[in-house]
């Protein structure tokens, strides 16, 4: 076990964790949008900065990728924390100004009408969608196309990614519920990628529960299940 | 380019996943750009799944993923030419040509780009046409330097 | 080239090298890097060819084509041995004559020689030229005495003799442990101490140890590194098997800039021939230390010269940083104990082993030992790549070496560091140049590039333009830097459009801070550089942007109306033609005028104008 302090008050951590899971783990309020249990941390959103220190050096730094080590001091509300949190959310609020997460740190910071002209983008580049669809789900359907300024997450030629399984894993991750799913009894549609599949419907109680092509991918990825399986739905298997 | 000259790339290159770049650079090599059918082609031979093609290709500057012009004149805004009037030189360059920076001329002869520096400060301002370096450009060499290549590329 | 297998071996062909040439044979040697070629060198050197060929020549006079020599201005560049005459600016026109008058007359062609500016008095010989004279190119001199393309060439100026002396009788850990001692710091950009960098690596747990060669040059008027590749690529891979038997490396790769096509070419036919004679592969000089090389091309991505990124490009991946709390000597290239210095950096390696710790550290200052190659361009004289010792002051550069400002403005600021440094006002001239001094100024060493501005420099408009590259060249992963640039780049340019607003300064300061602290690698980390630096020194004239509504340099578009002085114009009309969107009237000897709201201040009627009539207001 690995001892160190949050806020002056002594935490243990196994080998190989972060920071911020251990904190969030310990009843700390550290905010954070590009941060997700089941994937690999990111640090792109930079909301989840803290000051730590290790030895004599004392560094404002992300915690969601940062390890844990023995003894070392973290910080969340020094007065340093405090300032990059607010200008962090200033930046984010002038991208995203209508999006409901940011606009609640926002409020919760006391980040005013942002001193920058106003955008109006829904995406905040947090990388969940690209992250999950990459790590866990496995079909890297979407990407991060271009760089710099003109950075933004989507399929190649920006429209109906090919591997796409619309599974609905994007949608379920994002934070500021960019990404909708439209459903009705024949389709499915990721609004955002532009990916439409038709739905199979149970051979048992006739309701559509998941895209053929998603299907058949499953089923290309496992063995051993009989084939059967693929047409009833979870309920009526 | 063709399917097989795509695969030979992809031989030369011993079907590494890692060497992506460099075999983006030779496909483009001869086309000015990437078409999306070699991409394609390159996602299912190498394989290397086509997000992550698209990803690489519009990362790099080096990567056009639309035509363009057969020459491609280049500016240079490197900060020694910047500070030698290159912004000059560039806007001059499009009024002439009528296009801005990225776009292509509407006959299909010239695109437009800039980089942001060459090394070779000594002659600053340059702008590239092709291959022909021309230096200390200014506002005013533009037009003689743009009929100068129209002849010389149609020989 | 046969097989050197032995560290006898390379003696012996080191000796018969040198023995093969004749000290009285005359030859002729010619810059040809991408300077000079795009001088139009090639031309020059196939029309030397064939003039020797017409007179009989052809074997009895050499021809030596050699990388860059550092007076790029000046390339193509034509020296005579062993009389030692240097023409410079050679046309293939010229090339009759010189081999007519000089190769064979042994006469002097005035119209070719370097000529000092002020006193008319024309220089012969290379070292007595104020631009030479004053260097000290430990370095980069080996350029001029050496085709980049000849193996052989490199061995006869004691090439590969450090290598030799290191597997010969330096333990690994000594060769650490010298370097060290040297002081040497990398050259590019960053000012890490070497010797420790190595240390870290070596004793990395790792399979598999890496060493890179970081070749992406990406400071904008930055051109060393090219300079050094084109012009002698052995000298760089030799310091890279040093670094790599230190460090426990049997692999290396150099990651060249996408735009550096030469360079990229020079260094994989230097790899070649050192494979082919079995300098590269196993058993390198009968002894047990291994290595390859491979060479790996850029794509085009400034952020490619962070280490990090630099290693996800040669995965083949995307050029996005990562975060260095594991620092990538322990887990760098494929995860592996991995050792990155720049080209110049490794340049330093054999002439360290070679002429020994107390020698290299007689040069330069307490904290930064040794030379640096800079480029000096920009509104200076003499522009070019000049090799200097540590802590020779700005003057000395500008002045003795650069021969001062061209035209006619007066020295402004130096930039150095490229987007991650600062401007030094003209202030600070006599600042010896060293790491430490240098980032107290609020600036830093970076790769070296030095570029000088002059009055007619407007430094907002230097704030701005770095801000416009950084907000594109960002990888755009992390919020601060992807937003904070382009906020930044917006209000600077709201500045110049004569839209800044009071406060706009602060503004800029508080974002430089976020974007400072917040960012996750290096050029978001440095990013506010230029901007903190030209609000440190200039900021009275980021004030006349934002109250006057004034660019007191004459360059912001918005904020300046070019007109006719009514004393100096003749009416000569030549300022009508050029002009391309028809604002200037005016009849025939009589005073022409510029309509400001058609005048689009492109400059062309200035730049035309023979009387000095048109001014910038």
């Amino acid at each position: 076990m690995i001892k160190f302090t949050i806020d002056g008050v002594e935490v243990e951590a196994e080998e190989g964790q972060n920071v911020l899971q251990v904190a969030l783990d310990n009843g700390f309020d550290i905010p954070h949008l590009c941060y997700h249990e089941a994937l690999e941390p990111y640090g792109a959103c930079r909301l989840c900065q803290v000051e730590i220190t290790r030895g004599n050096r004392t560094r404002l730094t992300t915690s969601c990728n940062y390890p844990v080590f023995e003894g070392i001091k973290v910080q969340t509300r020094t007065d340093k924390v405090i300032r990059a949190r607010k200008m962090v959310i200033e930046l984010l609020l002038a991208r995203s100004p209508n999006v409901p997460v940011i606009k609640e740190l926002a409020e919760e910071y006391s980040v005013g009408t942002p001193r920058f002209s106003l955008d109006n983008d829904d995406c905040i580049l947090c990388g969940l969608c690209e992250r999950v669809c990459r790590e866990v789900v496995g079909v890297e359907a979407i990407t991060f196309l271009g760089r710099g300024s003109s950075r933004k997450v989507g399929p190649p030629l920006e429209i109906n990614p090919q591997t796409c399984i619309a599974c609905g894993a994007c949608a379920y991750v994002c934070p500021t519920n960019c990404i909708k799913v439209e459903e009705n009894e024949n389709e499915r549609t990721i609004v955002r990628w532009g990916r439409t599949l038709p739905m199979k419907k149970c051979k048992v109680c006739g309701r559509s529960f998941a895209p053929w092509f998603q299907l058949d991918y499953f089923g290309k990825i496992t063995e051993g299940i009989p084939k059967d399986f693929w047409d009833k739905c979870p309920d009526c298997r | 380019m063709s399917l097989k000259g795509i695969d030979q790339i992809l031989k030369k290159f011993e079907y590494r996943e890692s060497a992506i770049i460099a075999i983006l650079q030779e496909v483009q090599e001869k086309q000015n750009y990437l078409p999306e059918k070699d991409l394609e082609h390159i996602s299912e031979k190498l394989p290397i799944p086509l997000t992550r093609i698209y990803r690489i290709a519009s990362f790099y500057n080096a990567f056009s993923l639309k035509p363009r012009g057969k020459h491609i004149i280049s500016v240079c805004l490197g900060t020694a030419c910047h500070v030698r009037g290159a912004p000059m030189v560039l806007d001059r360059l499009k009024l002439e040509l009528g296009i801005d920076v990225g776009e292509m001329t509407e006959d299909g002869l010239f695109s437009l780009e800039t980089v942001n520096c060459l090394g070779a400060c000594a002659m600053g301002p340059i702008v590239v046409f092709g291959k022909e370096y021309h230096g200390q450009m200014t506002p005013a060499k533009v037009e003689s330097a743009i009929k100068k290549y129209k002849k010389t590329s149609k020989e | 080239m046969k097989r050197i297998s032995s560290l006898q071996e390379l003696e012996k062909t080191r000796q018969e090298i040198l023995g093969r040439i004749d000290p009285e044979k005359p030859y002729v040697t010619i810059t040809s890097g991408t300077s000079a070629r795009a001088y139009g060198s090639e031309k020059v050197i196939d029309t030397l060819r064939k003039e020797l060929k017409k007179q009989g020549l052809t074997g009895k006079i050499d021809i030596r084509i050699t990388g860059g020599q550092g007076f790029d201005e000046r390339e193509p560049l034509v020296i005579v041995s062993p009389q030692d005459i240097l023409y410079q600016q050679v046309k293939p026109t010229d090339i009759a004559d010189i081999v007519s008058e000089t190769l064979l007359g042994n006469k002097v062609i005035d119209r070719l020689l370097y000529k000092d500016a002020e006193t008319g008095e024309t220089v012969l010989h290379k070292t007595d030229i104020p631009f030479y004279k004053a260097q000290s190119p430990y370095i980069f001199g080996n350029n001029s005495k050496i085709d980049p393309t000849s193996l052989d060439d490199y061995i006869a100026i004691g090439g590969y003799s450090a290598l030799a002396k290191v597997l010969r009788e330096i333990s690994p850990e000594e060769v650490v442990d010298i370097i060290k001692k040297s002081g040497l710091r990398g050259r590019g950009g960053g000012g890490f101490p070497t010797g420790r960098k190595w240390e870290s690596c070596r004793n990395a747990p790792g399979k598999k140890h890496y060493v890179i060669c970081n070749a992406d040059e990406g400071d904008p008027g930055a051109y060393m590194d090219r300079g050094l590749l084109e012009g002698n690529p052995h000298s760089v891979i030799e310091g890279m098997m040093i670094g790599a038997y230190a460090i426990g490396s049997d692999e290396g790769y150099v990651y060249v800039r996408y735009e550096y096509p030469l360079a990229s070419e020079n260094v994989e036919n230097a790899i070649e021939q050192l494979r082919q004679c079995g300098l590269l592969g196993k058993n390198i000089l009968g002894t047990d230390f291994n290595f390859n090389i491979k060479v790996s091309r850029g794509g085009g991505a400034f952020i490619c010269g962070e280490s990090t990124a630099l290693m996800a490009s040669l995965e083949g991946k995307a050029g996005e940083p990562r975060a260095k709390h594991i620092h990538t000597v322990e887990s760098g290239l494929w995860d592996q104990p991995t050792n990155l210095n720049n080209v110049e950096t490794w340049a330093n390696v054999p002439l360290i082993i070679n002429k020994g710790v107390e020698w290299y550290t007689s040069i330069g200052t307490e904290g930064s030992k040794g030379t640096k190659i800079f480029s000096l361009v920009g509104k200076v004289k003499n522009t070019g790549l000049v090799e200097v010792p540590m802590g020779i002051t700005i003057r000395e550069v500008v002045y003795d070496i650069g021969g001062g400002i061209s035209g006619n403005g007066k020295l402004k600021a130096i930039q150095t560091g490229g987007p991650s440094g600062g401007a030094i006002p003209a202030s600070l001239i006599d600042m010896p140049i060293d790491y430490d001094r240098l980032s107290e100024a609020g600036s830093m060493m970076g790769s070296g590039g030095m570029i000088v501005m002059d009055d007619k420099t407007c430094m907002v408009d230097i704030a701005k333009y770095f801000m416009n590259f950084l907000k594109d060249e960002s990888c755009g992963k992390c919020t601060t830097c992807r937003e904070g640039t382009r906020r930044m780049y917006e209000v600077l340019n709201a500045i110049t459009e004569g839209n800044g607003k009071d406060g706009d300064i602060e503004l800029l300061e508080e974002l430089s801070w976020i974007v400072a602290e917040g960012s996750l690698c290096a050029l978001g980390q440095t990013a506010p550089n230029p901007v903190l630096s030209t609000i440190r020194y200039f900021r009275d004239e980021y004030e006349a942007h934002i109250k006057e509504k004034r660019c007191p340099a004459g360059v912001c578009k918005a904020l300046i109306t070019y007109s006719i002085d009514e004393e100096n114009c003749t009416g000569c009309g030549v300022c009508k033609n050029v002009c391309p969107v028809d604002a200037i009237t005016g009849k025939k000897k009589e005073l022409h005028t510029i309509d400001p709201d058609t005048c689009i201040r492109c400059g062309a009627c200035m730049a035309a104008c023979n009387f000095d009539a048109v001014k910038v207001v």
